[in-house]
């Protein structure tokens, strides 16, 4: 008996994601091998005599074959213990856990940003292509893209919280919050609701804000073009001719066929460019002292952490893989042929 | 269901926006009446991405050791304002007995941990078994004492709940094992605590790295790594219970951001500013900036395999082309004092000689001896951090001028570091803090080199330079059983002096650490080692 479709469709889907995300490990583990950095560094420091380190070498199984090793460490990852890390001495499924949450509430921050705003900006810029709305959003796309997000960030703190006092500072609450309502998703402004700590929810919201927004900027920039290119291309089209002559309003014109149009494309660029958030902002968090998942692996990296850096690179391989496939799924909302 | 889906989309966009919008106004008002921290927190911001464990008997990096001071008490300690002087700790008294090979501590009475349990001998003897028999990378310290797995439950004991007795099998110099014995790893931990959350025989271990079994000012609340560490005040502290309620330690790498924070008064105490910060904010009356010279040098390691440095006078003349004035006037900035012998200021023995300024003239004519009148080329590895990178590229201006090209590789500080372990380095520029209060430790790791070849276990940094040096190597282990203390600076002197004449080391300052506080701050001690920076006495007027 043949199977459903949507189970063939299924099956074939998570086999592309499972030999992706072995793909990115076999990667990710062979330059961390490369890396000229001695793991044992970080684990028992610089002066640790040669009997400790060769123990901790054992301990951390350095002493096996390179295959070995990658055999033995996939072989737990299948079973869902990534090992520990070197650097917090912590279960790495516990570090992503408390990292990942703080990445996700700053990128979808930020995600919102860009969508409410670049996506009307590009729809603005390519309708009234090549006059003063048009310039005003290559200029802010010019500006999200070309000025360092690190000195960005710090400008807007100076600006924003030192001078003015506007927003929190950095990190994700003011330090005496901290632990103030038990973490339930990770997210602070959702675990404050959860609490009902109104309190809580207005510190975590003003710490937000200035990082999302710096984050926000980019995704802004990025979104605004896309969506202005894909608008230009659509207005240009026959069929939106033919809908003027017909009389259509230009509101529906524009809203209900070009930008109907580009829904399919768009969904695809909005959902990398989520991953790509989802990622962590390295910058963005080392200035707003935002402990992300950014942060965690490339400090990871740096210490040959090679635990840490495997766990969080399948989290974002994983998330990479759910977003296309979420995007993917949605084509047939959007695009009556996919259906 | 379509078109549910997208009313529902709708509302929720609408609930979302009225929602947002409401929160961002009301974030949005100034918030100048919340700034400040209350009157009994302390908050500091401080670069806490170094801190691996908070156990004594694993620890072994700066910050980690700055917080386990505040958190335990230690068998010994010494004395802030003059490091040679031995104070008690968890012991009052102690001494030695007539051969040099059993040392007697009297434990403080009336102490307690955090869980209320006494403090004994028999918890310090534990402490001191745990840290040979886990054998991490601190253990080292008292290894060297001769103590073993297999030994140490006999030669390190509590003769009486009120006794701790320590026999050493050979005889070394008392103030030798006084010092280990104020070091973070000498740190007393509640026995009974760590027991009661051993796993497979660990001590504890697993469970103190990020909890604490102590009996000092705070006891460990939180510690989030690279992010928090939250302290609370233990109310029964011997030395009286600390004015700060509760202490929070917020990881901010970033000294930009370190001084946006200090300005605007939500912390108290700034770790991490750099030189120039403190040149800008200096007429801010609100802000003080705080020194403290630390035990630790900075160095470059000449690699004795490279031909050129190999040769005697090569070494001479890089230490005449060294702007030492220059680097710690306009580079440094009150963040380093010009140092130029192997132990630090303060330590004992410690040699205030300062034989070299930069002098190219003198260094040419080193190098025409050598046969390079030309100059050459050589490499120098360098952490890309600052004021790393300023202090090579000083370097790298006085070397050109008699010819030598310097070229400058940098790397992460483990990348770096990894080459230097590897020997495949030409100059290393590197920083060294001994690791107790004793000469020995910079004498050992200077002056030592048992075994020169590339299989050679010991890797100090006569090995990293494959310096060989028989007879220096005995002289450093000759002086830590030299008894006599007036004998012993007399074999670190010449130990120093050696190293100046003719050492691939040029060493060029010892660290000044520097902190910025509120004004209103007080007692917040930063000591003389990067484990003697203490929060118990911090008030605020």
């Amino acid at each position: 008996m043949a199977k459903p479709r949507i189970v063939q469709i299924l099956i074939r889907n998570l086999a592309a994601a499972a030999a992706t995300l072995l793909g990115l490990l076999v990667v990710t583990f062979v330059i961390g091998r490369l890396l000229p950095i001695d793991p044992v560094l970080a684990a028992v420091g610089d002066r640790a005599s040669a009997d400790v380190i060769a123990q901790a070498r054992a301990e951390m199984g350095l002493d096996l074959p390179l295959y070995r090793q990658f055999g033995i460490y996939l072989a737990q990852a299948v079973r869902g213990d990534f090992g520990q890390s070197v650097l917090t001495a912590q279960p790495v499924i516990a570090d992503i856990a408390r990292v990942f949450p703080a990445t996700l509430e700053l990128a979808t921050a930020a995600m919102l940003i860009g969508l409410l705003l670049g996506v009307p900006m590009g729809v603005a810029g390519a309708v009234w292509r090549g006059r003063w709305p048009d310039h005003l959003v290559r200029i802010v796309g010019l500006v999200g893209y070309s000025v360092p997000i690190f000195w960005l960030g710090l400008m807007g703190l100076l600006i924003f919280y030192a001078k003015l006092g506007w927003v929190g500072g950095p990190g994700r609450i003011d330090v005496y919050y901290d632990g103030a309502v038990p973490p339930i998703s990770g997210a602070l402004l959702i675990d404050s609701l959860i609490a009902g700590n109104i309190t809580v929810f207005v510190n975590a919201f003003r710490h937000l804000v200035l990082p999302a927004s710096t984050l926000g900027l980019f995704s802004l920039a990025y979104l605004s073009r896309m969506t202005r290119g894909f608008m230009i291309e659509q207005l240009s089209g026959e069929y939106i001719t033919a809908a003027r002559i017909k009389g259509l309003s230009e509101l529906r014109v524009v809203w209900v066929h070009a930008f109907g149009n580009i829904l399919v494309p768009l969904v695809t660029v909005i959902a990398l460019g989520y991953g790509s958030l989802l990622e962590g902002s390295v910058l963005t968090e080392t200035v707003f002292s935002w402990p992300g998942l950014g942060l965690y692996i490339t400090h990871s990296l740096l210490s040959a952490d090679m635990n840490a850096v495997l766990g969080g690179t399948l989290v974002v391989g994983a998330v990479f893989v759910g977003l296309n496939l979420f995007a993917e799924m949605l084509y047939p909302v959007f695009d009556p042929r996919a259906r | 269901m379509e078109s549910l889906f997208r009313r529902a989309c709708r509302l929720n966009r609408r609930a979302f926006l009225r929602g947002g919008l409401g929160a961002l106004a009301g974030s949005l008002l100034p918030v100048s009446a919340l700034a400040g921290v209350p009157s009994d927190l302390f908050v500091m911001a401080f670069a806490l991405d170094d801190v691996i464990s908070l156990d004594p008997a694993e620890l072994f990096e700066f910050t980690g050791a700055e917080i386990a001071a505040n958190i335990y008490d230690r068998i010994l300690y010494f004395d802030s304002s003059d490091v040679q002087k031995i104070v008690g700790g968890v012991a009052e008294s102690w001494d030695v007995s007539d051969d040099g090979r059993t040392f007697r501590f009297g434990i403080r009475s009336g102490m307690r941990f955090h869980s209320g349990n006494d403090v004994t001998a028999e918890d310090a003897a534990y402490s001191l078994q745990r840290l040979v028999l886990l054998n991490k990378a601190p253990a080292f310290i008292f290894t060297q004492f001769g103590f073993t797995a297999q030994n140490v439950r006999d030669r390190i004991r509590a003769a009486d709940p009120q006794t701790l007795v320590i026999e050493t099998g050979q005889v070394f110099a008392p103030s030798f094992l006084y010092a280990c014995l104020t070091a973070a790893c000498a740190s007393v931990v509640d026995k009974k605590t760590a027991e009661a959350h051993a796993e497979n025989g660990d001590f504890g271990n697993r469970w103190l790295r990020t909890h604490s079994a102590a009996s000092g000012p705070f006891s460990l609340r939180i510690w989030k790594p690279s992010e928090l560490i939250i302290l609370d005040r233990f109310d029964n502290y011997w030395r009286g219970e600390p004015a700060m309620r509760s202490v929070f330690i917020r990881h901010i790498a970033e000294p930009g951001v370190q001084r946006l924070l200090i300005e605007r008064g939500d912390i108290d105490v700034a770790r991490n500013l750099n030189p120039d910060q403190v040149v800008a904010i200096k007429d801010k009356p609100e802000l003080r900036p705080d020194y403290a010279r630390k035990g630790s040098l900075y160095y470059l390691g000449l690699n004795q395999k490279n031909a050129h440095l190999r040769i005697p006078e090569v070494r001479k003349a890089l230490k005449y082309l060294v702007d030492y004035d220059g680097i710690t006037s306009t580079i440094l900035r009150g963040t380093a004092e010009i140092h130029q012998t192997v132990i630090p200021a303060g330590y004992l023995g410690a040699l205030d000689e300062r034989p070299f300024s930069l002098n190219p003239g003198e260094a040419k004519r080193l190098l025409a001896a050598a046969g390079l009148e030309g100059g050459f080329s050589v490499t120098i590895d360098v952490r890309n951090t600052r004021p790393d990178l300023d202090v090579a590229q000083s370097l790298q201006a006085s070397f050109a001028q008699v010819g030598i090209a310097l070229r400058i590789i940098q790397g992460d500080g483990k990348q770096v570091l990894t080459k230097y372990r590897a020997r495949h380095h030409d100059i290393y520029l590197g920083r060294w803090g001994p690791d107790y209060q004793d000469p020995h430790s910079n004498a050992q790791a200077f002056a030592s080199n048992p075994d020169n070849s590339d299989a050679g276990e010991v890797k100090t940094l006569a090995w990293r330079n494959a310096w060989d040096i028989p007879e220096l190597t005995k002289m450093t282990d000759a002086a830590i059983h030299e008894r006599d203390r007036a004998a012993r600076i007399a074999d670190y002197e010449a130990i120093q002096r050696r190293e100046l004449d003719d050492s691939p080391f040029v060493i060029l300052y010892q660290e000044v650490e520097l902190a910025v506080e509120r004004a209103d701050v007080r007692g917040f001690v930063l000591g003389p080692s990067f484990d003697t920076v203490y929060y118990r006495g911090v008030t605020k007027v």
